[in-house]
């Protein structure tokens, strides 16, 4: 990609169902070290896609929902990812769940909500190494950013606008952090209050900033499901900052 | 099912309209659209202008392909040669990841976007496909 300024290199895959792409400028940005971080990076998405898909029925995740095994018997990582979901439900009251209602009484296990983010920030941690490298890993949108210096440009970040796809509605400069986006225009109702099994319909989408990918998606999801509470939840949290585009068009930022 | 066909149809002219679908080889664009920022206005002699046509990249959803008219070493233009069709779904998701797309690969020279959250699917083959265009124009 050509810029002004530096030229980006960018990598393209599947993992997880999902595209995941990678810009680098800087130092490592074509080179064998930069394509061995990538790699890298795709084998811990790999490695998350083989303990947590929902869709393997011989994931951890799928072998614990049905009861065949205990949480002691899984990686380390599911304890850790089920630990992170149930903060996620007590701080959004109990709107954002990784157990949702199942056939009868039952209840699914699906922490895809939390495995996700944190499964990106984690490969992201391949591209440490780089030096004098910056480094913007998406993963269907929601991205990790990094740069390598306090002078360094910072990658700039279109929220596409979920009432007119052909627009952005905000650009975001981020130099080292995470961004998020939740909303209902590419997957479908996927979101739904935990505490209702409602599909917000107020709020149109909700970005968030923050300091890790963990927290910037949890909080992106856990604000939509809210609805007409998001913003005010959104407030609250320490370190966010970040866009609410209502269903009425209003466009708010936070923090 | 008719709502969301009027509404891609308008998606598309829209841009058709912002970007023209240059079906020539293009030896030169005598009129780029004037939405986009180029470089090259000032310059008179010795304007080269090639088109280049990316490689097509398969998605989940289907082919993806995208061809760049490059002057003086600047993106003049992108066209979108190939998109996924098929059913509403796809269609939808087409619909909402292309324009984006397009306008942030223009914008690359005004406002310099690097990459769009809320776009999935289709992406990944446009930036494919426009990666190697790019990698065969030498930009």
């Amino acid at each position: 990609m050509s810029t002004a300024t530096v030229a980006t290199t960018r990598y393209v895959e599947h993992v997880m169902g999902m595209p995941v792409s990678l810009a680098l400028r800087g130092r490592h940005a074509g080179d064998r070290y930069g394509e061995a971080a990538w790699a890298r990076a795709l084998a811990v998405l790999h490695e998350a896609d083989r303990v947590f898909s929902t869709y393997r029925a011989d994931s951890f995740v799928s072998r614990l929902d049905r009861g065949e095994i205990t949480v002691a018997d899984c990686p380390s990582e599911v304890a850790e990812v089920l630990a992170l979901g149930e903060l996620a439900r007590v701080q959004s009251h109990g709107a954002f769940d990784v157990r949702r209602p199942g056939p009868g009484d039952g209840q699914v296990l699906d922490p895809s909500g939390v495995v996700k983010g944190w499964a990106v920030q984690r490969a992201a941690a391949a591209f440490d190494a780089l030096a004098g490298t910056d480094v913007c890993l998406s993963a269907g949108g929601d991205m990790v950013c990094r740069v390598a210096g306090p002078d360094s440009e910072p990658w700039w970040i279109g929220i596409e606008d979920p009432h007119d796809p052909s627009r952005v509605v905000a650009v975001v400069p981020l130099r080292n952090g995470a961004l998020a986006t939740s909303a209902l225009t590419h997957r479908g109702p996927h979101i739904v209050d935990a505490r209702t099994g409602e599909v917000p319909t107020t709020v149109a989408s909700v970005t968030v900033v923050a300091g890790d990918l963990t927290w910037a998606d949890i909080d992106a999801t856990a604000a939509f499901a809210q609805g007409d509470g998001a913003l005010r939840w959104l407030a609250e949290r320490p370190g966010r900052t970040g866009v609410v585009v209502w269903g009425s068009g209003e466009v708010q930022t936070f923090g | 099912m008719k709502r969301l066909t009027f509404w891609l149809l308008s998606t598309v002219s829209v841009v058709v309209l912002l970007f023209g679908y240059d079906a020539s080889n293009g030896a030169t664009t005598a009129s780029p659209p004037t939405s986009i920022v180029s470089g090259t206005s000032g310059t008179t002699s010795g304007t080269s202008s090639k088109t280049v046509t990316g490689r097509v990249a398969s998605t989940q959803w289907g082919p993806v392909q995208v061809q760049l008219v490059v002057a003086n070493g600047t993106i003049a233009r992108v066209n979108v040669l190939q998109y996924p069709t098929g059913n509403g779904k796809d269609q939808e998701i087409n619909s909402y990841a292309l324009p984006i797309l397009i306008q942030e690969t223009t914008d690359q020279q005004s406002a310099s976007i690097d990459m769009v959250s809320g776009a999935t699917v289709t992406s990944t083959g446009y930036l494919q496909s426009l990666q190697s265009a790019i990698d065969q124009a030498g930009l």
